[in-house]
């Protein structure tokens, strides 16, 4: 690990948030792939901002004379098994996955890096307690964890949001601790100790800042793989209640009749997967920008 | 080093029971429990009273707890609410078929992801490594459900050359199952492969830039030799446990290829049981799941331990 540690000379004379911001950004873009994931994850979040305005039809209203039409000068992607155009459902179908999972994911690296940098912190059998419950949670097939809580509580985004910023965020634990690690035997955290600091101000002072490039990281790494939950749940049925857009579940719908009708379901797959692909490119290019490895994650 | 080992174990015991007690909390305080689900709108008065003293839900939660625990430790977990079968005959052959698939899946995955990524760390930059790791992202980071569906879509519905779902039923011989079986076990070695050519490769990276490869190539060791006796054996441990983890997830979260493959496996049992509210059945999944997940993880844990004489003294040091 290359993490650059924040001394209280740098920080005192680091430039403002803002530009440190614009900095990180060029970093990140200054590499084609980094730039071509930026643009995704930008243009997927203006459309989901601005689409109601943009489409061109009511996405739930059915046509009997355009089942499965193919995509014309009208209908630009076709319509579906329904008679509803694409275009306008693919268009909309990013929305509550997105919001959901941009609510959730903060949520879920703020509660468990706290927790995590705590535990580094303090060590001892709180630690050795809480960890091995987190090993317990980490055990369980994340599908079962969701689909129990859904399956009782149903599938609004009152209960998403919640369920998928806890479970997501038990890992982070794991990953904030090893951080804090790193950084609880340094010289300065000595020296915080030393001057009787509390345990809260030696983290909020001191661990904080040194662990924040990691926990970035792993935010943009849980982002894809929540929008990846996501969809796979709708996808399941246990996600976006029709008749409402969703990519997920549209691929779904048109998985039937994808060999007479593709466009239902290319139209769908091209747009998650490139918001996906373009959160992973982003994700390799913040953990390159900031000098965090990223390489050695397990496929959980 | 026994004590080590002895240590692990010991966690390894601590983490499944954990694991069962947050199962059986979880179904506890879920709203519902086995009456209810059977009974639907009926459950309430005296049926649900009688239902309940049947079922002995009207026993207080410890004695339940110790009465399942006890019983899964035999492999017994009762008879499955919604179709009156033993759970254990139930599980039984999907827990053979998720198996088969997650072997298939690491015959067919493990070689190419050790193969590739060694060679993507060798040739590292060169065309051959980019488009290793190109197709290794994407293979990652694309939902399983859509890449299951394009291959269907092109194999099975313009090609026709292999059927795109599986028809064989749960209980049927090994032999059954294949061709149907092809496209699931491609869907699944794909992601699997990418996770471990990843990690091969930062690792065989990592030990390529250390000091004493340096060393070796500045003492004039040849260059084949140098790769098989001082890189390779240093830079594939660390994938034992990414191994691991595939394998655990291989047997338990394959949901989503289960289900748009209609494979009969472990993972859509478990999504028909949380859907029919068959929370015994729900119980005894997640506790074999979870079980595998311990035990394989453990295993890697030992391997790594035996592998690598430094991490046994500097864990002995530790402790």
């Amino acid at each position: 690990m290359t993490t650059t540690i924040l001394t209280p000379a740098t920080v005192a004379t680091k430039p403002g948030a803002l530009q440190r911001l614009a900095q990180l950004l060029r970093d990140m873009a200054s590499r084609p792939s980094g730039a071509v994931g930026l643009f995704l994850v930008l243009l997927h979040l203006l459309v989901a901002i601005l689409s109601p305005w943009l489409v061109p039809y009511d996405y739930k209203t059915i046509s009997a004379t355009l089942i499965l039409a193919p995509p014309d000068a009208l209908h630009w992607f076709g319509t579906d098994q329904l008679g509803r155009d694409v275009f306008t459902r693919t268009l909309l179908g990013g929305r509550e996955a997105i919001l959901v999972t941009l609510v959730a994911t903060p949520i879920a690296v703020t509660w468990g890096g706290l927790l995590g940098i705590y535990l580094g912190l303090v060590g001892g059998r709180i630690d050795n307690v809480v960890m091995r419950i987190v090993d317990a949670f980490l055990a369980l097939p994340w599908i079962l964890k969701m689909l129990l809580l859904i399956v009782t509580f149903g599938t609004g985004i009152e209960v998403l949001i919640p369920t998928l910023a806890t479970f997501y965020g038990i890992p982070v634990i794991r990953i904030a601790r090893a951080a804090a690690h790193n950084v609880v035997a340094r010289d300065f955290v000595l020296a915080s100790r030393a001057r009787g600091h509390g345990k809260f101000t030696i983290i909020s002072r001191e661990l904080l800042p040194n662990v924040l490039d990691a926990l970035m990281v792993e935010g943009a790494m849980r982002w894809s793989w929540m929008l990846l939950a996501f969809s796979s749940l709708s996808f399941l049925g246990f996600g976006v209640a029709p008749p409402n857009p969703d990519w997920g579940l549209m691929i779904a719908d048109a998985r039937t009749f994808l060999a007479i009708a593709p466009w239902a379901g290319l139209y769908p797959i091209v747009a998650l997967s490139s918001l996906i692909i373009g959160i992973n490119l982003t994700a390799d290019a913040l953990a390159k920008a900031l000098g965090v490895d990223r390489a050695q994650k397990a496929p959980i | 080093m026994l004590r080590m080992v002895l240590q692990r174990l010991m966690l390894g015991v601590v983490t499944v029971a954990l694991v069962s007690l947050i199962i059986f909390a979880g179904v506890e305080l879920l709203p519902g429990d086995a009456c209810t689900a059977v009974l639907q709108r009926d459950a309430h008065g005296q049926r649900l009273i009688n239902c309940r003293k049947e079922l002995g839900l009207d026993r207080p939660a410890y004695v339940r707890y110790a009465g399942w625990a006890a019983g899964a430790v035999r492999g017994e977990f009762g008879v499955s609410a919604n179709s009156d079968t033993r759970i254990s005959e139930l599980v039984g052959d999907r827990v053979k078929n998720s198996l088969l698939l997650g072997i298939c899946a690491l015959a067919a995955g493990l070689p190419l992801a050790f193969l590739f990524g060694i060679l993507a760390a060798l040739k590292r930059d060169k065309a051959l490594d980019l488009v290793v790791s190109g197709l290794a992202i994407s293979a990652m980071t694309i939902p399983e459900f859509v890449s299951a569906t394009m291959l269907i879509l092109v194999f099975s519905g313009w090609l026709g050359w292999l059927p795109g779902i599986v028809l064989t039923s749960a209980n049927a011989p090994v032999a059954k199952f294949f061709p149907e079986i092809i496209l699931p076990v491609v869907v699944l070695s794909m992601v699997m492969t990418a996770h471990i050519l990843r990690t091969v490769r930062s690792s065989m990276i990592e030990v390529l830039d250390s000091d004493y490869v340096r060393m070796a190539t500045l003492k004039g060791v040849p260059y084949r030799s140098m790769i098989l006796r001082h890189v390779l054996p240093n830079a594939l441990l660390p994938a034992i446990n990414v191994v691991a983890l595939t394998v655990a997830w291989l047997l338990g979260g394959v949901v989503v290829i289960e289900t748009v493959f209609n494979y009969p496996g472990l993972g859509r049992l478990m999504v028909s049981a949380i859907s029919d509210r068959d929370l015994a059945l729900v119980q005894a999944i997640a506790l074999i799941v979870a079980s595998v997940y311990v035990v394989v993880n453990l295993t890697a844990d030992l391997l790594t331990l035996v592998a690598n004489p430094r991490l046994r003294t500097a864990m002995a040091r530790h402790a």
